[in-house]
C-alpha cells in the first residue's frame, strides 16, 4: 500500500494539520518510506491471534459516585489562550 | 395500523430507527468527579479531565456503569459481563479530548425489546440493538457574538447512554410510543430523568423509505430531536422529501440533517459536511470493564416493578380495566399514588376516583400527583366513609371538594358541615310525606301509570334531606309507600 | 569533596551525617547548571535558583530534626513531559512553551513528598518522540561525552529522554526522571553511561505526564548506580486511583534486591537480538556481560523470541495510532498556543502545523493512516495482533529463564547530524528496547563498558511483569563486575 498526494491531504484534514503544499511530495515519500518499511510485518502470520490493547490484565477499577473535582474556572482559564466572559471561545460556528 | 405515503408511482412505506442518548443519573460524571446537575454557571462543572489537559487520565464512576446495567435490564437485554471503551476521533469545539470515549465493537448491554402499544390498542415489539455508555459534549452557545461561538464544558464529560433500536419503526405513531415508553421505563429505574427540553433525552432518526417488499433504502439520520412531537414530524417531513427525491429520480444520499420544527423542514447540516473517519480504536487509558455476575444478579432482584408489570398487576389484583391500569402506570408516582389508595379498598372506586376527580381537579389547578393537596391517604379515608355508608357518592364529591380547598381530612369535613349519611328510616318516612304532599300532582300522574316520576321523587326526597339520606333505603321506603297508599 | 559527582546514596549518607548541608548540595548543582547548560542544553527550565535554595534550607532543617524523607535535600531533574504545579511545562514543544499546569504528576509529587529538591524540567524529543533528542523546540540537547579520536563532534545524548541522561552523566543533577515508551529511559541511559530503569507498564502512575502511546508510556529513574534507581523507584512507583491502568500491587522494598546473590539465576541470551550488523563492540560487550554473570553463579540459557524483529515495525504503528488521538487535544482552545483564524478548522490546522515539529506531525500523520477507514485491519489491528506474539515471545522465555539479557542500543551515541533526514535508520536505534516496551516487561540499562572511541555503552536486563526485583539484583552484579567508573569529558567534577 502507498500513499498519495491526496490521500495525505486527506490524512491531513483528518488530523487538522495545515500541510504546505509545498511540502505534500516530502512527506508523500517519507511516510511511504516508512510505511513500506513497516509492510514487513505481512509475513507474520496472525490467524487467531487476539489483538492485544495493553499489558495490564486486571479488569478496570470503578471510582464511587462522588463530586470531587470542579468548580476551578480561574485555574482553567489561566491556562486558555482566550475566553470571555465564563466562557471558552472559538471562531463562530455554524451548524 | 399501516402507515403509507401515498406517491405518485404508488404507496412507500417508511422505515425509521432511533438512536437515543438518555444522560445518566448520576451525581459525579462518567470519568471525572466533577459535578453533572443541570443549570450551574458556565464552566463550573469541569475537572481538569473535563478540559483534556495535558496527562489527565479517565477514571469509570461505578454508579453508571450499575444505571446502565439497570437500564439493560430494563429493556430485557443482555448484559455483557466484559466490555470495552473505545475512542471516537473527530474534532470539535465541543470535544476537549479531541475524541470521545464510548463503546464501539463491545458494548456493556446487547440485543433487548421494548413493547409500545397504539392508539388502537394493539401492541408491537420493537427490537432493541445495543446500549453503550459514553460521554457528552460540551454545549456551543452561537448567539453571544457575531464573531465567536462560547464554550460551556460543563456538560462535557456527563455519562450518557446510548439506546439504539433496530429499524422496526414504521410510522411517526410508532416512533412516538416508544420514545415514550423508553422514557417511562428510564423513569421507572431512575436512570435518566427523560426531561427533552433540558437535553436529558435527545433523539437521532434513522429515516429512510421504500416500496413494500423491497430492501432497505439509503437512510438519512436527523441529529438531536428534542420533543417527541419533534420526532414525528421529522419523520413524516423528511419521508415526504425522500419520496419526492425517488419519484423525480434522484437519489437519497447519506447524510446528516437537522430538523427545523418552525419551518417543518429537515436541511443538511453544514458543519460535518466531511466525509467521517472516526477511526474507532480501544483506548488504551482503559481496561476492559468485567462485571461479576452476582452484581448484576443484586442489581437485577432490586429492579423496580416496571410499566407492563405492574399493569398487568394492577389488571388482576385491582380488577380494573386494561386501559385504566395503563393511565395509572403511566407515570410511577401516579401509580404509587393509586396503589395507597386502592390497597385493602375497592380498587375500581380508586381508579374512578383517581383518575376522574383528581385527575380533573389537578388538571384544573395545574398541580402534579407530588403536588396534590390531596394526599392518597386521605383520599383513600374517604373511599372507607363511602363504603361504611357514612356518606353517599354524591355527598362525597361535596367532601372532596372541601379536602382539595381546606385539606381537612374527610371526617373533619363530614362533621363540621354535618354531611353524615341519613340511614334514619323515620326521617326518611317523614321526608318522603313531605315531599308526597308538596307534589300531589306528581303523585296523581304516577298513579296513571307514569312510571318515570319515580326518580322524580327520588330526587325530591334526596333533596329534601339535603342529599344526605342514603339513596339505597330512601329507594325501598318511597317504593313500599307508593304501593301502599 | 565534589559534591556532583555523588550518588543519591552517597548525597544521602552525606546529609544524613551533615557532612554537607542540601544548601551547598544545591549550590554546586546550581553552579554546574550554569556551567554547563549552555553547552549541553540538558535543561528546557532550569527552576530560579532563589526557590531550589530555599527548598534546600528546608529540608536542612528537616535533616536537623530528624524528620527528612527517603529522597529530602536531593537534587533531581525532572523530565519536561511531568506536568509540574507553577513549573512551565513544555513536552518540548512550541505547542506548550508557555504552559504552566495547575497541577503536579503523581510522581513528582511522591518525590515532592520524600523532599526531593526539583533542579529544572530537562530536554526530550518533542511529546517524547524521537531517540536522540534532536526533536525539541527548544534545541537538541548535546552528549557529555566526546569521542576520543574526533572531540569536536556534538554527539546525541539519546532519546527521547536525553536531557534527563546528559544532565545525570554530566553532574548537573544526582538524578533524574525519565519516561520509557519504546526505549527512551534506556537508549539514552546507554549513550550517556548512565543507569536507566523503564518499570513494569503499570508500576508508576502516569496520572500527570503528558501522554505519548498511553499503553507504553511509563515512568522511571535514571542515575548513577543501581542501588539509586531502586530506591528512586520505590518512591516513584505505586497504586493510583486516578490511573486506571496503574497498577494495586504494594512497592516492594526495591533495595534489597540491590547486592543481592545471583546464584543459581538462570539468565537467557535471545539468539534473535544478534541481529545483521551488529557492530563487534557491542558483541563483544554482550559476551563480557554473559562471562561476567557466569562467574556471579548465574545459570546462562540460550532461548528464541522470534518475534523481536516484528517489535520495531508493530510499535511504529501503535504508538503514532495511540499519539494521533492523545495529541488531538491540543487545538488552541483551552490552553497552550493557538494560530487566530476565520474558522474553527483553520484555526485548528493553523494551530496544529505551527504548534507542532516534523517529528511530531509525521507521527500523527501516520497514526491517522493507520487508523482509518479501510487500513485499521491492514495496520493497527494487525501490529496488536504482532504485540500478543511478542508478548507470547516473553512469556515462553520466561517458563525457563529469570531474565533476559541483550545489548540496550545497537550503537554508541552517533553525531548530531546523523539519521536526522531518515526516519527508519533512526527508528532503528530502538531494535532492542522496544520488543520489552511492547510486552510491558520491567529492563534496565547499566552502563558496562567503552567503545574503542571511548563512548559508554549499556547492557540492558529484562525481567519478568513486576518483577524488578531481580532485573535489579542482577543489575548490580552487572555494575559491580563492571565496574564503570569512567566520566564524560563535559563534566560538573571535572577539575575540581
Amino acid at each position: 500500500m502507498s500513499l498519495t498526494p491526496e490521500m495525505i491531504k486527506h490524512i491531513a484534514k483528518l488530523a487538522r494539520i495545515g500541510l504546505d503544499p509545498s511540502d505534500i511530495d516530502a512527506t508523500c515519500h517519507t511516510l511511504n518510506d516508512i510505511l513500506g518499511w513497516i509492510d514487513q510485518l505481512a509475513e507474520v502470520r496472525i490467524d487467531d491471534v487476539p489483538p492485544m490493547v495493553g499489558t495490564e490484565t486486571e479488569p478496570l477499577r470503578q471510582r464511587e459516585d462522588t463530586i470531587t473535582e470542579g468548580n476551578c474556572r480561574d485555574s482553567l482559564f489561566s491556562c486558555a489562550p482566550e475566553t470571555s466572559g465564563p466562557f471558552y471561545t472559538v471562531p463562530r460556528v455554524v451548524e | 395500523m399501516t402507515y403509507v405515503i401515498e406517491g405518485q408511482t404508488g404507496p412507500w412505506e417508511i422505515v425509521v430507527g432511533l438512536e437515543v442518548h438518555a444522560q445518566v443519573i448520576s451525581e459525579s460524571k462518567l470519568f471525572s468527579g466533577a459535578a453533572t446537575a443541570f443549570g450551574a454557571e458556565p464552566n463550573t462543572q469541569v475537572s481538569l479531565v473535563d478540559a483534556a489537559f495535558p496527562g489527565m487520565l479517565p477514571v469509570i464512576n461505578r454508579a453508571c456503569v450499575a444505571q446502565a446495567i439497570r437500564t439493560g435490564l430494563g429493556l430485557n437485554a443482555h448484559i455483557n459481563l466484559q466490555s470495552r471503551f473505545d475512542r471516537k476521533n473527530y474534532f470539535y469545539a465541543d470535544l476537549p479530548q479531541g475524541y470521545q470515549i464510548s463503546q464501539f465493537e463491545h458494548p456493556i448491554v446487547g440485543a433487548g425489546r421494548i413493547t409500545i402499544e397504539l392508539a388502537d390498542g394493539q401492541t408491537r415489539d420493537i427490537g432493541i440493538t445495543r446500549l453503550h455508555l459514553e460521554q457528552d459534549a460540551g454545549k456551543l452557545l452561537h448567539d453571544q457574538d457575531p464573531s465567536h461561538s462560547f464554550v460551556d464544558l460543563n456538560r462535557a464529560g456527563v455519562a450518557l447512554m446510548e439506546i439504539v433500536s433496530e429499524p422496526d419503526i414504521r410510522a411517526p405513531e410508532e416512533a412516538g410510543a416508544y420514545l415514550r415508553k423508553l422514557r417511562q421505563i428510564l423513569r421507572y429505574l431512575g436512570t435518566c430523568d427523560g426531561n427533552m427540553e433540558e437535553g436529558s433525552l435527545r433523539a437521532d432518526v434513522n429515516v429512510s423509505v421504500r416500496k413494500a417488499g423491497e430492501a432497505f433504502r439509503t437512510r438519512c439520520e436527523i441529529k438531536n430531536v428534542n420533543s417527541i412531537r419533534f420526532v414525528m414530524q421529522a419523520i413524516e417531513t423528511e419521508a415526504l422529501r425522500q419520496v419526492t427525491l425517488w419519484e423525480s429520480g434522484q437519489e437519497v444520499e447519506q447524510e446528516t440533517r437537522l430538523f427545523d420544527p418552525s419551518r417543518g423542514e429537515t436541511r443538511a447540516m453544514r458543519s460535518k459536511e466531511d466525509a467521517h473517519d472516526y477511526r474507532y480504536f480501544p483506548d488504551p487509558d482503559l481496561l476492559p470493564l468485567v462485571l461479576e455476575q452476582e452484581w448484576v444478579d443484586t442489581l437485577k432482584a432490586t429492579l423496580p416493578e416496571l410499566p407492563d408489570a405492574k399493569r398487568a398487576r394492577f389488571q388482576s389484583e385491582y380488577g380494573i380495566t386494561f386501559y385504566d391500569a395503563g393511565v395509572l402506570v403511566a407515570e410511577q408516582a401516579v401509580a404509587n399514588y393509586y396503589e395507597n389508595v386502592a390497597r385493602g379498598r375497592d380498587g375500581k372506586l380508586a381508579a374512578a376516583w383517581v383518575t376522574g376527580d383528581l385527575f380533573g381537579a389537578l388538571n384544573k389547578r395545574g398541580a402534579t400527583i407530588e403536588t396534590s393537596p390531596v394526599q392518597a391517604a386521605t383520599l383513600g379515608r374517604m373511599l372507607d366513609l363511602i363504603t361504611d355508608g357514612t356518606i353517599n357518592g354524591k355527598i362525597a364529591k361535596e367532601v372532596f371538594e372541601d379536602m382539595l380547598e381546606t385539606g381537612d381530612e374527610p371526617d373533619a369535613i363530614i362533621e363540621r358541615k354535618g354531611l353524615r349519611q341519613v340511614t334514619d328510616t323515620g326521617v326518611i318516612e317523614t321526608a318522603i310525606t313531605t315531599v308526597l304532599e308538596k307534589h300531589a300532582k306528581e303523585l296523581e300522574d304516577y298513579r296513571n301509570g307514569k312510571d318515570r316520576l319515580f326518580g322524580f321523587f327520588v330526587g325530591q326526597v334526596m333533596k329534601e334531606t339535603k342529599g344526605k339520606a342514603n339513596p339505597a333505603l330512601v329507594n325501598e321506603a318511597l317504593k313500599a309507600r307508593l304501593k301502599s297508599s | 569533596m565534589t559534591l556532583t559527582k555523588l550518588t543519591l546514596t552517597e548525597a544521602r549518607q552525606g546529609l544524613v551525617a551533615r557532612t554537607f548541608s542540601a544548601r551547598e548540595l544545591v549550590q554546586a548543582h546550581l553552579d554546574a547548571i550554569e556551567r554547563l547548560n549552555p553547552t549541553l542544553n540538558a535543561y528546557i527550565t532550569p527552576c530560579p535558583q532563589s526557590d531550589v535554595l530555599k527548598a534546600a534550607d528546608a529540608a536542612d532543617e528537616r535533616y536537623k530534626h530528624q524528620k527528612a524523607g527517603r529522597m529530602d535535600g536531593l537534587p533531581i531533574g525532572i523530565k519536561d513531559l511531568f506536568c509540574t504545579q507553577g513549573i512551565r511545562t513544555t513536552a518540548a514543544s512550541a505547542m506548550l512553551a508557555d504552559f504552566i499546569p495547575p497541577y503536579e504528576s503523581t510522581v513528582t509529587e511522591r518525590l515532592l513528598k520524600e523532599g526531593a529538591l526539583f533542579l529544572g524540567k530537562t530536554n526530550l524529543d518533542e511529546f517524547a518522540m524521537g531517540s536522540a533528542t534532536t526533536n525539541s523546540a527548544f534545541g537538541p540537547t548535546i552528549n557529555p561525552w566526546k569521542r576520543a579520536d574526533a572531540p569536536e563532534i556534538a554527539l546525541v545524548a539519546g532519546g527521547s529522554s536525553g536531557g534527563s541522561s546528559a544532565a545525570v552523566a554530566a553532574g548537573l543533577a544526582l538524578a533524574s526522571t525519565g519516561t520509557d515508551t519504546g526505549g527512551s529511559i534506556r537508549q539514552p541511559a546507554a549513550y550517556c553511561g548512565i543507569v536507566g530503569l523503564k518499570p513494569t507498564y503499570g508500576r508508576c502512575s502516569r496520572w500527570g505526564i503528558i501522554a505519548y502511546a498511553s499503553s507504553l508510556d511509563q515512568a522511571g529513574p535514571m542515575t548513577r548506580s543501581v542501588a539509586d534507581a531502586a530506591l528512586m523507584l520505590e518512591v516513584m512507583a505505586g497504586a493510583d486511583s486516578r490511573d486506571s491502568t496503574c497498577s494495586p500491587r504494594p512497592v516492594p522494598a526495591f533495595h534489597q534486591a540491590v547486592g543481592k546473590s545471583v546464584k543459581g539465576l538462570r539468565v537467557g541470551i535471545p539468539s534473535e537480538y544478534r541481529v545483521d550488523g551488529l557492530s563487534p563492540e557491542i558483541l563483544a560487550l554482550w559476551e563480557q556481560g554473559i562471562t561476567w554473570l557466569k562467574e556471579a553463579g548465574c545459570e546462562i540459557v540460550e532461548v528464541s523470541l522470534p518475534h523481536t524483529r516484528y517489535g520495531l515495525p508493530s510499535y511504529y504503528i501503535i504508538a503514532p495510532a495511540e499519539c494521533s488521538s492523545n495529541l488531538a487535544r491540543y487545538d488552541g482552545i483551552r490552553f497552550g498556543l493557538r494560530k487566530d483564524a476565520p474558522t474553527l478548522d483553520e484555526l485548528y490546522e493553523k494551530t496544529r502545523a505551527a504548534g507542532f515539529g516534523t517529528e511530531v506531525r509525521r507521527r500523527i500523520l501516520i497514526g491517522t493512516y493507520v487508523l482509518s477507514a479501510g487500513y485499521y485491519d491492514a495496520y493497527y489491528l494487525k501490529a496488536q495482533k504482532v504485540r500478543t506474539l511478542i508478548m507470547r515471545d516473553f512469556e515462553h522465555a520466561f517458563n525457563t529463564v529469570d531474565v533476559l539479557l541483550t545489548p540496550t542500543a545497537p550503537s554508541a551515541a552517533f553525531a548530531q547530524n546523523d539519521n536526522v533526514n531518515d526516519p527508519v535508520q533512526m527508528y532503528l536505534n530502538d531494535i532492542f528496547t522496544v520488543p520489552a516496551s511492547l510486552a510491558g516487561t520491567p529492563a534496565l540499562s547499566v552502563p558496562a563498558g567503552l567503545n574503542k572511541a571511548g563512548l559508554p555503552l549499556g547492557l540492558q536486563i529484562i525481567g519478568r511483569h513486576f518483577d524488578e526485583e531481580t532485573v535489579l539484583s542482577i543489575g548490580s552484579a552487572l555494575e559491580k563486575a563492571a565496574g564503570f567508573t569512567h566520566r564524560p569529558t563535559l563534566y560538573a567534577g571535572a577539575g575540581a
